[in-house]
């Protein structure tokens, strides 16, 4: 090995180490799952790499440091930042990562003031989001960020914390049992199909007169679900109740995608793993833009097939579409996009709080598209109609029918 | 005999050139790391882009046997690690029956020995060839196994060690080599991530594309092969479905060598636009007028550059 590091007086060299160990620190920061594991093994790689170029440095770095696609790009900026004046980012993301908490906090503890009330009257403790007040702060980022909080900013406090209560009592109960379908997966089964060798070799081998055979039969499995859900203006009134309807179901099971769009299509998922259903939807919010704006779900849709449907739809997935099917742009471009998309999945459940009028006609554009293309129609507007969907779902489903469901859906 | 793994970045590179494989000087990097450190290599990147070749290429400028690992729905130890031979063990028993053995616990130590046992790649990958090198393991396309065998993994990929409960812990004289490649159609557990080198195998640059033709069709007029790849490269840009990768630039340029064209005609293009694009959507967005479009800005482009 010629590495430089071997070579280098040892103050030096610990200066490169202590340095690696900052430069993870700002990755941390900046949401990159570093850990002192990581750190280490940096240090190493360095060391059996050496310092060579600044190339090779930056590639040795990414190899230990990043392990996901997406997070290429923060580690290229805080790179190329920190490598050339470690303090300044670290001054950066000083100024600007309270700054946005201490905003947040403030608005949140306005909005969340009714609950808190409720329940200190009540006697119980509420949680609170630990503040983390920084007292210098020069960074300005107070406009943007309130600015769009009024904008686009949805508030999901504003429940009382009884209705909270009984919906989530209800909501928690539905578990959406969407069909388990059988995977290649075997497991013991007394009425199984399948002799299972081995099991039947080591029971012979203990018993007198050698035993029955073991059986085993396919183990059954929910398949990955996908949920888009709409929450245009038009939608406003329902997108919050089945924001929490999918928390629910996410919390229950795993292999759940939720992806929300409007205008443009954003992934929650993270947001709604989080357990407590208040500072998930929160979550939300704060990283939706388009919040009670107009749907573009033509847009929306090819986005999904070009960037997500490939990561998310394996394994055969069920999609949960909830929309009204309105579209701004007059169901420009449905038909295709959510023909790709009905091609792709397993089956495609259209949930829709419009069809609970009576007269209901699909005369919009954008449901016209989108009809011919789903294997199930339903309503969800209520609590009720949710706990029917949960039902309905659970039934096996009787074969794939061929673009069969038509205006008589 | 096999040989030693490269000693820095550079030899590194030129062992993969040897190989006949262009790669960036940071894929070389991150390969480099994974050999000296003994971490496995994550390969992640569109179908197409040559993650799997670089297992093999591995396995051939170093000299060591390759391993391979096709992940599937439903891969279970029995297929991936080592499953018991029924068979044989059924006629031992008979065998035993017949010469009036009766003693159970030795028949039951007799039949779980290693010579009943079948070796599936995960096992196999363990032992070292004859000359004492470790194989190169190639875990391919592991984002279509689930969760469990993911999670199996784990403990392989760090202690390179299989645990059958009838025999006891075969731990590996010389860790192997190994690579594990996914197409992302889901997200891989970080758990396991953390154990690897990550790299992120993107679509070749032009010219790493046109060395790579040249090595892989060199029979390819040079003319036609900055042709496809300017058209390729251009067709990248595109909002596609899915975007060609280089495995079929190659299969194109043959294509076109095979029926002896010596430069790209919007007709030709038309015709073979199959070999590039496998969604209909796709070819019927690209074909026609927007094919002769490409084409023709890719000739311009070539004529200012005195081609």
């Amino acid at each position: 090995m010629n590495s430089a590091s071997d070579t280098l007086p040892d103050e030096v060299g610990n200066r490169l180490a202590e340095n690696i160990m900052h430069f993870a620190r700002v990755l941390r920061a900046a949401g990159l799952p570093v850990g002192p594991g990581k750190v280490l093994d940096g240090v190493r790689a360095v060391i059996a790499a050496g310092v060579g170029s600044r190339e090779d440095f930056y590639w040795t770095l990414f190899s230990v440091f990043v392990n996901r696609q997406d997070h290429r790009e923060i580690f290229d900026q805080a790179f190329h930042i920190f490598w050339r004046n470690p303090r300044i980012l670290e001054r950066m993301l000083h100024m600007l990562m309270p700054q946005v908490q201490v905003e947040m906090d403030e608005s949140k503890n306005e909005a969340i003031s009714r609950r808190v009330a409720e329940a200190l009257a009540k006697g119980e403790g509420a949680e609170t989001p630990e503040a983390e007040a920084e007292d210098e702060i020069e960074f300005d980022a107070a406009l943007t960020y309130s600015a769009r909080e009024v904008l686009q900013g949805m508030d999901f406090e504003s429940m009382s914390a009884d209705e909270v209560a009984q919906a989530r009592a209800i909501i928690a109960r539905m578990r959406l049992p969407i069909m388990a379908v059988p995977t290649r997966r075997q497991a013991p089964d007394p009425h199984g199909r399948r002799v299972d060798m081995r099991a039947s070799l080591r029971a012979a081998l203990r018993s007198v007169d050698g035993g029955p055979l073991r059986h085993r039969a396919p183990r059954y499995r929910h398949p990955p679900l996908v949920v888009l859900c709409d929450i245009s203006g038009s939608m406003s009134r329902y997108s919050r109740m089945f924001l929490h309807f999918v928390h629910a179901i996410t919390n229950d099971r795993d292999r759940v995608h939720t992806f929300v769009f409007g205008t443009r299509l954003t992934n929650i998922t993270r947001h709604l793993r989080h357990r407590d259903v208040d500072i998930a939807l929160a979550k939300v919010s704060e990283g939706v833009e388009d919040w009670s704006g107009g749907t573009r779900i033509g847009h929306c849709l090819h986005d999904f097939n070009t960037s997500w449907s490939r990561r998310v739809l394996g394994q055969g997935a069920v999609v949960l579409m909830i929309s009204d099917g309105l579209d701004r742009d007059a169901g420009e471009g449905i038909g295709a996009e959510i023909e790709r998309l009905h091609k792709s999945c397993r089956r495609l459940i259209w949930l829709n709080p419009l069809l609970r009028y009576a007269g209901f006609e699909p005369k919009s554009k954008g449901i016209k598209a989108l009809l011919p293309h789903v294997d199930d129609f339903r309503t969800v507007h209520n609590l009720a109609s949710l706990g029917d969907l949960a039902q309905a779902l659970s039934r096996p489903q009787p074969g794939r029918p061929n673009l069969q469901m038509t205006e008589a859906a | 005999m096999s040989t030693a793994i490269p000693k820095d970045i550079d030899a590194t590179l030129a062992l993969l050139t040897a190989g006949d494989y262009i790669a960036d000087r940071s894929l070389a990097t991150t390969l480099f790391l994974a050999l000296k450190m003994g971490r496995p290599l994550f390969l992640e990147g569109e179908a197409g882009v040559g993650k799997t070749e670089i297992a093999k290429v591995l396995s051939a400028t170093l000299s060591r046997p390759l391993v391979r690992l096709q992940c599937y729905e439903g891969l279970d130890v029995a297929s991936a690690v080592y499953e018991w031979n029924y068979a044989r063990q059924m006629i031992e028993i008979r065998l035993a029956e017949a010469s009036g053995e009766i003693d159970r616990d030795r028949l039951g130590q007799d039949i779980f020995r290693s010579e009943f046992l079948i070796k599936r790649p995960l096992l196999q990958a363990l032992e070292v060839s004859a000359d004492g090198a470790a194989p190169v393991l190639l875990i391919d396309e592991l984002d279509r196994t689930d969760e469990a065998f993911e999670a199996y993994l784990l403990e392989v990929l760090s202690d390179f060690q299989i645990t059958i409960p009838e025999i006891g812990t075969i731990a590996a004289a010389q860790p192997p080599i190994v690579i594990v490649t996914s197409n992302r159609t889901r997200e891989i557990h970080d758990a396991l991530k953390r154990r690897c080198l990550y790299y992120w195998v993107d679509y070749p640059d032009a010219e790493r594309e046109l060395a790579i033709l040249r090595i892989k069709v060199p029979q390819c007029e040079d003319i036609l092969s900055r042709q496809v790849v300017g058209f390729i490269q251009r067709l990248r840009e595109h909002d596609l479905f899915k975007l060609p990768g280089i495995a079929e630039t190659i299969d194109w340029a043959t294509a076109l060598t095979e029926l002896n064209k010596i430069v790209l005609e919007p007709e030709t293009v038309d015709n073979t636009l199959g070999a590039l694009l496998k969604y209909q959507d796709d070819i019927q967005k690209i074909q026609g007028s927007e094919a002769a479009h490409i084409l023709e800005e890719v000739k311009r482009e070539m004529a200012a550059d005195g081609h």
